[in-house]
């Protein structure tokens, strides 16, 4: 019902694209920092343990591949993910949880405006928009933190590296991420606008709806992941 | 017009409101006092339609908002202006920001009319040159003037007050109920306040309304009022409750 609410004033005029650009930037731009750190130390760790798996039957030329492939399909889109429903859709909880227990909500509607259109559709599409983003940065910063490991610390040929990941990637490999990243969008940003716009009164009821936003976008990001995973593959 | 009958609502398991009957007449003030938790601000709620009533109907002229849906709702709101308690001020923008909300999104206004608008706004409220400050940066009396400032400059046919001077000092208290009697002999706006501070409201209200466990325990004048010897009225006037 929330969901289906926000998808219908979504596509009613007037949108507001001023507060939809005002949420990219503090869904994604903000979190840029945050998620190149973990891409780049994911793909670094994930280099390290798949030398270490693939040296043992001689695969060491297919390490860029292996890599990218499991950033692009897998870790890009749900590590990310949990790094921005960590740092932005608490927040996004908290926010309008404080809005709801300080009657700002009520006050937009009582100015017979409607709070979906100023609160919950700019956050929806900012997620959207944002998630995708995200985890194109994770895969390129992991990418490269890869290559550091692989190419400049274990020795493996930087042509390899390279060169054997252009002919496993494909658009198929980047369309499966997208979808994922773009579903978790709406999860993450549709758990933390619900938890944020029914939160019961007081600090305490901000406090658990913050927690219980996070902790079910995290689970649901998991599941959905499996779920797209097993019809995608 | 404000008519409210038998309006019944039950939050929680708990009857928060029996079967509650009043009318404002256009261009009247009813003052609504009662005991905290007596149910005021919820019956102030149901009149705005935040609230929906179990049973009853509450009518704006006319037009109930109670059952009101979508664009109907929204046109009965137009005529409507509300001062929460605590002010309700968006936190994360501006006092200038704020008191501009309404005019950009409900009208068609120039940016230069808005500014002229929202300055003259905040003057009127005394509070010139505020607009830069964010509602975090304010007294608990600056918010309730920003708010009221916000409220006002839609030119609202009906107000409607919860508690705007509690929590304040005597001084700037009777300033914002001055505020709101200026403010009502130049717009002639229908209203409903909730208060505490009868002795205060006298002189700006036309009628008084007794709210006492959810019901209405007396409706008159304040001369009325203040002629009566009901024990539950009269508490107000001895222990401003």
């Amino acid at each position: 019902m929330f969901l289906g609410t926000a998808i219908v004033y979504t596509f009613i005029p007037p949108l507001k694209i001023r507060r939809v650009i005002k949420q990219i930037s503090f869904i994604g731009v903000q979190s840029s920092l945050i998620v190149i750190l973990t891409g780049a130390f994911t793909g670094m760790v994930l280099t390290l343990q798949s030398y270490y798996a693939m040296s043992k039957f001689g695969a060491e030329a297919l390490l860029g591949p292996a890599v990218a492939l499991s950033l692009i399909r897998e870790l890009g889109p749900v590590t990310s993910a949990l790094m921005v429903t960590g740092r932005a859709g608490s927040a996004l909880a908290a926010e309008i949880g404080i809005m709801r227990i300080s009657e700002q909500i009520d006050a937009i509607e009582v100015m017979a405006l409607n709070p979906y259109r100023y609160l919950i559709v700019p956050n929806l599409l900012a997620g959207i928009i944002s998630f995708p983003l995200m985890a194109s940065i994770f895969n390129v910063v992991g990418i490269y933190g890869g290559y550091l490991v692989g190419v400049q610390l274990l020795g493996v040929s930087e042509g390899g590296y390279f060169g054997e990941m252009i002919t496993f990637i494909n658009m198929e490999e980047i369309r499966i991420g997208l979808y994922k990243s773009l579903s978790f969008g709406l999860i993450v940003t549709w758990i933390c606008c619900y938890k944020g716009f029914y939160t019961t009164y007081g600090a305490a009821g901000v406090s658990k709806a913050t927690t219980e936003a996070v902790v079910t976008s995290s689970i649901l990001i998991l599941v959905w992941d499996y779920f797209l995973t097993s019809v995608l593959f | 017009m404000i008519e409210v009958i038998d309006l019944h609502k039950s939050l929680n398991g708990v009857q928060v409101l029996k079967g509650i009957n009043f009318k404002v007449e256009k261009g009247e003030i009813l003052a609504l006092m009662g005991k905290s938790g007596h149910g005021k601000s919820v019956l102030l709620k149901h009149i705005v339609g935040i609230l929906k009533p179990d049973r009853g109907n509450i009518l704006i002229d006319g037009e109930d908002i109670g059952t009101s849906r979508g664009t109907a709702l929204e046109r009965l709101r137009s005529k409507l202006g509300y001062l929460f308690q605590g002010g309700a001020l968006f936190d994360s923008i501006n006092v200038f920001e704020n008191v501009a909300f309404p005019l950009r999104e409900k009208t068609s206004l120039p940016k230069e009319k808005i500014r002229e608008k929202v300055l003259q706004e905040l003057e009127q409220v005394g509070l010139p040159g505020v607009e830069n400050k964010y509602p975090a940066e304010l007294s608990g009396g600056m918010k309730k003037r920003v708010a009221l400032a916000r409220c006002l400059c839609t030119d609202p046919e009906i107000m409607l007050f919860d508690e705007p001077t509690t929590g304040l000092d005597t001084v700037t208290a009777r300033s914002i109920n001055n505020l709101i009697k200026e403010t009502h002999d130049r717009i002639k706006f229908t209203g409903v306040m909730i208060t505490h501070d009868i002795n205060q409201v006298l002189s700006i209200v036309q009628k008084v309304a007794v709210l006492d466990a959810g019901t209405i325990e007396f409706t008159g004048t304040p001369q009325e009022i203040q002629a009566t010897t009901d024990p539950i009225v009269r508490q107000f006037f001895n222990n401003n409750a």
